[in-house]
């Protein structure tokens, strides 16, 4: 239906009533997304304003990338970015859903919901109080690992200088941050089904698990989706905080730990490289949004009322 | 379907688990409920010991000797963790409120469905969700164009905005205010702002307290703008999480900054372990007391958020 295009004098109040957020877009989002172009630049700046410097920056087409990709830098960010958030997304639906079932089911109402609280508090910390967790555990000399091998008769550990350990300690950490988190999502599916289904399925003879498996999943199977796909769709972020705060900056961990966000950090911040650090930055946002884009054009072929758009 | 109530019973008394089940799954969440907390109160304790414990047998949940030494420490230095206190409150109560007012205004205009623009606008704040400028254009952008190194406006012009927010008020807007109150104001005569000031906001609280309790904890949570804006030239204006990690590696930031004289007898004598998780300690203990009780708004955000009303 083809709007009429007159402007309604509640239309322009409306409009000005949205001006300040569309200036926020505009500033905080467009501008930088428009100066995304300085992947493809040698940016100097000659000039004292900045546009202009970028204007006038010699164009270099794929440099910044291919020589981004001559350091072996480049292959591990990814590889680290793509692999960690594969299980992340993997665990960050299954180990919240199934909790999200279990406690559900708990015959206290009252225990559970003292749970529940209590499993939130992770998601309410800063990554950088978190770091500071782990070190109690993890410092070398005075850390409660460390302490407690050392009581087995075994040696303590120099954990952050051994890179074998810590895929397994950032996947930890993330998924004790964030499964309260995910089990509140699930759970407000799952108390929003209709209780007769269930009961009807008892009648006929259902075992909980049966239940489970033909009542509960399929109802939540449209949050998962969505759930699924916004993880898929930022599959080339990780969480800054994370990846750069817990590993407290130890080089041998480097390899272990560095994803792009981190990367791009360091080589802007400390390197002062922009080329790098804005060519990953750059493929970082085109991957993105490719991947999102196609997780929801996927699921709208198989259910187009679960996509996002 | 948002519910406050996430316990809702799924489940009569015909229907549940065995008991064995329960004392099974009771148990679990216990454990997880404890693993969720313990470090807290790990860190708690530490910044109780005494120096010459932690010395001796390190960090531990049994001391040998308590001591309030770290927060008697800490009080000698209030001038430091003070201003940065004061400037996480301010950056936290001036960011909300004006989060608030960008994020509903923009809301509301949504929750309009006979805006001219609505389409327009909706895809302008919906883009960015898929694509972003990156961070080396964001930082290029917000310091050499919009000027705002060493601001305080860095730490809260940022952060401010959410699209996911955004989606949220508008879906609270559009559930909650019925269109007979909007069409009754405008019968009256009443301009639109007359209208979303006056008739809509009285009547949104409980969206605005969880959207506002969204950005609150944000806000006090957030170190990465302090970071990459505020330079170590400027150090009265890092914010209490910034703090912390600054201090990570050394406490002579603190010492440094401070007005008053510690002399050096005293900082080698001084408690760094025990003070280091004091510092935590402050940090944490507002948000641990507080968000237990703000529980049911981030709840129901979430929900209508993730589920998309």
């Amino acid at each position: 239906m083809k709007r009429k295009h007159r402007f309604r004098k509640e239309d322009v109040e409306l409009f000005l009533l949205a001006l300040p957020t569309v200036v926020w877009y505009i500033l905080f989002c467009y501008l930088p997304m428009f100066g995304i172009i300085i992947a493809f630049k040698q940016f100097r700046p000659t000039e004292s304003n900045f546009i202009m410097s970028l204007i006038k920056s010699k164009f270099v087409g794929f440099d910044n990338f291919k020589f981004l990709f001559a350091t072996p830098d480049a292959g591990i960010i990814f590889r680290n970015t793509l692999a960690y958030n594969a299980v992340f997304i993997v665990l960050g639906i299954v180990i919240p859903v199934t909790l999200a079932i279990m406690i559900s089911q708990l015959h206290s109402q009252k225990l559970a919901k003292v749970c529940q609280t209590a499993m939130f508090l992770p998601h309410f910390l800063s990554w950088v109080v978190v770091s500071y967790f782990v070190f109690a555990f993890l410092s070398i000399d005075k850390g409660l690992i460390n302490q407690l091998l050392k009581t087995m008769g075994r040696n303590p550990v120099e954990w952050y200088m051994q890179p074998q350990y810590w895929p397994y300690i950032l996947t930890l950490l993330h998924v004790w941050k964030s499964v309260g988190y995910g089990m509140v999502v699930y759970l407000a599916s799952i108390s929003g089904i209709d209780i007769n289904l269930y009961e009807a399925a008892l009648i006929d003879g259902a075992t909980k698990w049966q239940q489970v498996k033909y009542i509960t999943l399929p109802m939540l199977k449209p949050i998962i989706t969505i759930m699924f796909i916004l993880s898929v769709g930022s599959i080339f972020s990780s969480d800054f905080g994370l990846f750069y705060n817990i590993p407290r900056n130890s080089g041998p961990l480097i390899n272990a730990t560095q994803t792009i966000d981190v990367y791009v950090y360091k080589a802007l911040m400390g390197m002062n490289n922009i080329g790098f650090s804005s060519a990953a930055a750059f493929l970082q946002s085109i991957f993105g949004f490719i991947t999102i884009t196609t997780a929801n054009w996927v699921v709208r072929k198989i259910d187009p009322n679960n996509s996002l758009f | 379907m948002a519910k406050d109530d996430l316990f809702s019973s799924t489940v009569t008394r015909f229907n549940r688990i065995s008991t064995p089940t329960n004392i099974l799954f009771s148990l679990i969440f216990i454990a997880l409920a404890l693993i969720a907390v313990v470090p807290l109160i790990f860190v708690i304790i530490i910044s109780f010991s005494s120096a010459s414990s932690i010395q001796r047998i390190g960090y531990s949940f049994f001391p040998k000797s308590w001591s309030a030494e770290a927060y008697k420490y800490l009080w000698n230095l209030r001038d430091v963790i003070g201003r940065s206190f004061l400037v996480s409150v301010g950056i936290t109560v001036v960011g909300t409120l004006l989060g608030l007012f960008l994020n509903a205004t923009m809301g509301y205009v949504l929750s309009r469905r006979n805006f001219v623009l609505r389409n327009f606008f909706t895809k302008l704040i919906f883009i960015p969700m898929l694509f972003s400028g990156g961070l080396v254009s964001t930082y290029l952008i917000n310091t050499q164009v919009l000027k705002l190194g060493n601001t305080y406006w860095a730490l809260i012009l940022p952060i401010a905005v959410s699209s996911f927010y955004i989606i949220v008020l508008r879906t609270f807007f559009q559930t909650t205010v019925p269109d007979s109150l909007i069409e009754s104001g405008k019968i009256d005569g009443a301009s639109q702002f007359t209208i979303f000031f006056r008739i809509v906001l009285p009547i949104s609280l409980p969206g605005l307290a969880t959207i506002g309790l969204f950005l609150s904890f944000g806000y006090w949570n957030s170190w990465f703008p302090a970071m990459l804006y505020i330079q170590s030239t400027h150090q009265h204006m890092y914010p209490l999480q910034y703090v912390l990690m600054s201090i990570e590696r050394n406490l002579q930031f603190l010492t440094q900054n401070s007005q008053f004289m510690i002399p050096d007898e005293a900082l080698r004598r001084l408690p760094t372990e025990s003070v280091r998780m004091a510092i935590v300690v402050i940090v944490v203990i507002p948000i641990a007391l507080a968000y237990p009780f703000f529980q049911r708004y981030f709840i129901s955000g979430l929900t209508i958020g993730a589920i998309k009303g």
